[in-house]
């Protein structure tokens, strides 16, 4: 262990204290019979990291050699993935007591997985992404199945499971093909020997695989069918968090390795890309308008987010607009982190025990009765549908630009298309809550209605800022390469 | 605080002061809630006189303007920019001046989440100022796509049977164009560098054959919003399920959006372009002429026909506007404020039969004149103007709109042909008002259920007043309104170079 200094650990001692916290609350939780004392050091925990993570910005290190980067990508996805797991525990606060799976562990598994995205965002070695993300899955495995006696919970956790699996081998497979014609897995090394390599056949199918793995996990068709039963049957707060920190850590890795090891790869690449993005738009936002379970709706709204997500990552190997396109990818899913959560929180206090509340049916009637919730709702539809001023607007304004500057301009308007559709089925959420008559009870409970105001807040608010964020997002960039 | 008190940032945030009062009264408040909004707009029109005041015709600029950094996007400088010239000014005076109009309609027919309808007026009004004000490409695409939330709103709560139908069409339609302006207006931004429309003029130099894509990228906003035939269908639907304050917004103002549009950013934008397809513009504006007034005469729907007629009076808009002389497009100007006046008191008269009879269907009526003798001079008077007859607004606009086009016959259209037909349509509107005002007022009284309707109340007549001054001003005496817009326009038509 030469070599190694405790600068390391303090480069990346976010992580390192998410980790060691996670730990902490395990022992704490073994020992102690108080489910609120857990709640309370999980979210001290989140914040302690947050603060970390702040002081962090503008560091630009190698850690471990070359294992891991710390830079401002890094904590730009650390920020969100933290801030992610806070967001959660205020849904699942009240939920987990009603529907009872009030146990301390949940806490616990969270901060390791979130300690696996963060993990994920960081990782300059194939070996540290693979590690990653097992961490960010395995304890969603479990989240996913946390729900007593109840087995479509079972069946989520176990679906997820064995897909998960299945896609963590393809990773595997992929880094040692990689490995086999560069004789590296470190990122900068591969790109290095990718010119010189004697089987450019290797490397390709290598970074395909690692392609389909990274696309299970962000949920890309036609690696998406896990999705809407795992959504569907998971808890819901669990269900929120999986959509948003998987993803984020799913494109944290996927665009730090494409681009900092495939660059030269591009154009191979960039038809099969395309064909991904085209089938994710189309077959999410078709699948979605058939819904009429909300959890099944948002689950084909989360696969076509991924697909727009993914129209971004198309110009990765162009020199002058990836630092765009990544700039764009990061708004775009705090756009999505924000307002998924939002609406995840709505979803959640309309939500009733053994999974009733949550047709669309359900929801008729909102506006007249719950004026409050029911705005916050809209203003979640409209931005996951993109009308201005919120902040999914600006991840799409942001989105298409980058498409159109790498010269993708059929595939911006497939994309604008996709929105329109898209439009469709959010509206019939809005027509359910205002235009229909009906008489909906709602759980009304100080955490998860913080949760939805600071989230309908970001949404419009984070819209103004999109200045500043933006300007975080594409300097993190400029340390990419 | 300087900035704040802005002329113009006045007059678009004055209705959002209403709204934030709004939300603070309980829903019992209903009477509450009418006076605040009523109040609020009439504020806002006060302030837009005051802006009109200070407005200086032969000025061919922006005027009052406000042009400050809102946010800068990565590279890209978004700007806080409105801003009025001749092009805007009519409009902004007609949005503020309808707006009260509209919300004294109310009074009576709106009974159920009163707080909710006015607060959802006030939000639209407020949309449709910052449209008509914003210099900004970007600024102008937020306020553009904002006025689809609250006017979704009103049809989809308050209108008719069909509400929900009509709501989902009209926003879907109206986004279906606008996200295809949106990636134009990102191909502006990326290779232009800029969204601020005069810079965007000045700067120009947009190769042609791009010229002629952006230019249907915009239209295809603009056109739907109109509507001009063949993207028209969603508007017979929305105005017969709207409720009347949403139907006279709609036509009076919310359509004028399209031409509008295509009159600050289609013309001046891509002028070659323009020039290249005005044929098409014409062509498709002459067969919305023709088929509009074809289609009114056959309707059973009283409200149905007259939002068939706007199809064929915006035509006439469009006509003028592509004829892209000054009569053409100063008429088109003139006539986007007649047919608001117009067929913004046709939708207010219909309400209040609708109000009293619950229906619209013309063989429900029949002799009128006999139990509503006010009611039915008015509905004269004000059908007279939609027709275009001499003496009242719709004639000046028309007249000067074929003038236009005539004029272009021999410039950018090629043929007086297109001034020919239009004038045809002219006979039509004729035939299918007249046809509708002979089966409500004329004739015997035949269906017992109007015997006792009572004739109009007070409430009802000042609402209508101050329209049918100004249907009676403009059709005497364009000239003041002429005069305001004319330097800009010659100004606008010279830098097209023709």
């Amino acid at each position: 262990m030469t070599g190694y200094s405790i600068e390391d650990i303090l480069n990346i001692l976010p992580i390192v204290f998410v980790v060691v916290w996670a730990m902490v609350l395990l022992v704490v939780e073994a020992f102690s019979k108080r489910r609120g004392l857990v709640i309370v050091l999980a979210v001290l925990g989140l914040v302690a990291a947050l603060v970390l993570t702040v002081m962090h910005i503008g560091t630009e290190a190698s850690v471990f050699k070359t294992m891991m980067t710390v830079d401002g990508y890094a904590v730009f996805i650390w920020v969100l993935v933290l801030a992610s797991g806070l967001l959660t525990i205020g849904l699942s606060y009240d939920y987990a007591k009603r529907m009872g799976w009030a146990r301390g562990e949940v806490y616990v598994l969270m901060l390791f997985s979130i300690a696996g995205a963060m993990l994920m965002a960081s990782a300059a070695n194939l070996i540290v992404v693979f590690l990653a993300l097992e961490l960010l899955s395995i304890p969603l495995y479990i989240l996913a199945a946390i729900a007593p006696n109840d087995a479509s919970s079972e069946e989520a956790g176990l679906k997820y499971f064995l897909l998960g699996a299945f896609s963590g081998g393809f990773i595997l497979y992929g880094i040692a093909m990689v490995y086999g014609a560069t004789g590296s897995t470190n990122l900068l090394a591969v790109v290095e020997a990718a010119g010189s390599t004697q089987s450019p056949l290797y490397m390709l199918v290598g970074a395909a695989m690692i392609l389909i793995g990274l696309g299970f996990k962000v949920a890309v068709v036609p690696f998406h069918m896990w999705t809407p039963d795992v959504y569907q049957g998971s808890p819901t707060p669990v269900t929120a968090f999986m959509a948003v920190v998987a993803k984020a850590g799913g494109f944290a890795a996927l665009l730090r390795v494409f681009i900092s090891a495939f660059p030269a790869l591009s154009d191979d690449l960039v038809p099969v890309l395309a064909a991904i993005v085209i089938l994710t738009l189309v077959i999410g936002n078709i699948a979605a308008v058939a819904q009429k379970n909300i959890k099944r709706m948002l689950a084909y709204s989360s696969i076509s987010h991924a697909g727009f997500i993914m129209m971004a990552f198309i110009t990765y190997g162009q020199a002058d607009v990836y630092a765009d396109a990544v700039a764009a990818v990061l708004y775009y899913l705090l756009a999505f982190a924000v307002t998924s959560f939002g609406s995840w929180a709505v979803v959640i206090a309309l939500e009733k025990a053994e999974g009733k509340g949550l047709e669309l049916d359900d929801y008729n009637g909102l506006g007249k009765k719950y004026p409050m919730l029911s705005a916050a709702m809209l203003v979640f539809m409209l931005s996951f549908a993109g009308v201005p001023p919120t902040l999914g607007f600006g991840g799409k304004f942001y989105l298409f630009r980058t498409v159109l500057q790498g010269g993708y301009a059929w595939l911006a308007v497939i994309g604008v298309l996709a929105s329109l559709v898209s439009a469709y089925y959010y509206l019939r959420v809005v027509i359910h809550m205002y235009f229909e008559e009906g008489d909906p009870t709602v759980r009304s409970e100080p955490v998860l209605n913080l949760v939805t105001a600071v989230t309908v807040v970001g949404t419009l608010a984070l819209f103004f800022l999109s200045g500043p964020i933006l300007a975080w997002a594409a300097q993190s960039v400029l340390a990419l390469m | 605080m300087d900035f704040i008190l802005r002329e113009l940032n006045l007059v678009t945030f004055s209705p959002l002061v209403g709204v934030l009062v709004l939300l603070f009264l309980k829903k019992e408040q209903k009477n509450a809630a009418r006076w605040i909004a009523l109040v609020t707009s009439l504020v806002t029109f006060g302030i837009s006189l005051v802006v009109l005041a200070q407005f200086d015709a032969a000025n061919t600029g922006l005027q009052m303007e406000i042009n400050e950094t809102w946010f800068t996007f990565g590279d890209w400088e978004i700007k806080y920019a409105l801003g009025v010239d001749g092009l805007s000014i009519l409009l902004l005076l007609l949005t503020t001046f309808l707006t009260p109009i509209s919300l004294l309609s109310t009074w009576s027919a709106v009974e159920d989440r009163v707080r909710d309808f006015n607060l959802f007026f006030l939000l639209l009004e407020f949309g449709m100022i910052g449209v008509f004000l914003a210099q900004d490409l970007f600024l102008f695409y937020v306020f553009w796509e904002f006025t689809l939330v609250p006017m979704y709103f009103l049809i989809g709560i308050w209108g008719g049977a069909q509400r929900m139908y009509a709501a989902i069409k009209f926003f879907l339609y109206t986004m279906a164009g606008s996200i295809l302006m949106l990636l134009a207006i990102l191909w502006l931004g990326n290779t232009q560098g800029t969204f601020y429309v005069p810079e965007l003029i000045l700067k120009g130099g947009i190769p042609e054959n791009i010229q002629t894509w952006l230019f249907f990228a915009f239209a295809a906003a603009f056109a739907i919003k109109v509507p001009m035939w063949p993207l028209h269908s969603w508007l017979p639907d929305a105005h017969v399920q709207a409720p009347t304050a949403g139907s006279v917004i709609l036509a009076g103002v919310l359509l004028k959006m399209g031409t509008y549009g295509f009159l600050r950013f289609n013309i001046p934008l891509f002028p070659e372009a323009a020039k290249e397809w005005a044929w098409l513009m014409a062509l498709l504006a002459v067969i919305g002429i023709l088929y509009g007034a074809a289609v009114s005469y056959w309707q059973k729907d009283v409200k149905k026909l007259v939002a068939y007629s706007s199809v064929s009076h915006l035509g006439f808009v469009m006509l003028g506007l592509f004829a892209l002389n000054p009569q053409g497009i100063e008429g088109g100007i003139l006539q986007m404020i007649n047919h608001g006046l117009s067929t913004g008191a046709l939708f207010l008269l219909i309400g209040m039969i609708y109000e009293r009879r619950h229906t619209r269907e013309f063989d429900e009526f029949g002799g009128l004149w006999k139990v509503m003798p006010v009611y039915a001079v008015l509905t004269l008077i004000v059908s007279l103007s939609s027709m275009g007859l001499p003496g009242l607004n719709g004639f000046v606009g028309e007249f000067t709109i074929l003038l236009g086009a005539w004029g272009a016959g021999e410039g950018v259209l090629g043929t007086p042909l297109y001034a020919a037909f239009a004038a045809a349509g002219v006979i039509l509107a004729a035939i299918y008002i007249l046809y509708m005002f002979g089966r409500m007022f004329l004739g015997p009284l035949t269906n017992e259920k109007n015997e006792n309707l009572k004739d109009l109340s007070w409430r009802e007549i000042i609402t209508l007043v101050p329209l049918l001054v100004l249907i009676f001003w403009i059709g005497l005496y364009p000239k003041p309104f002429f005069d305001l817009i004319a330097p800009t326009v010659e100004h606008l038509v010279a830098t097209l170079g023709m």
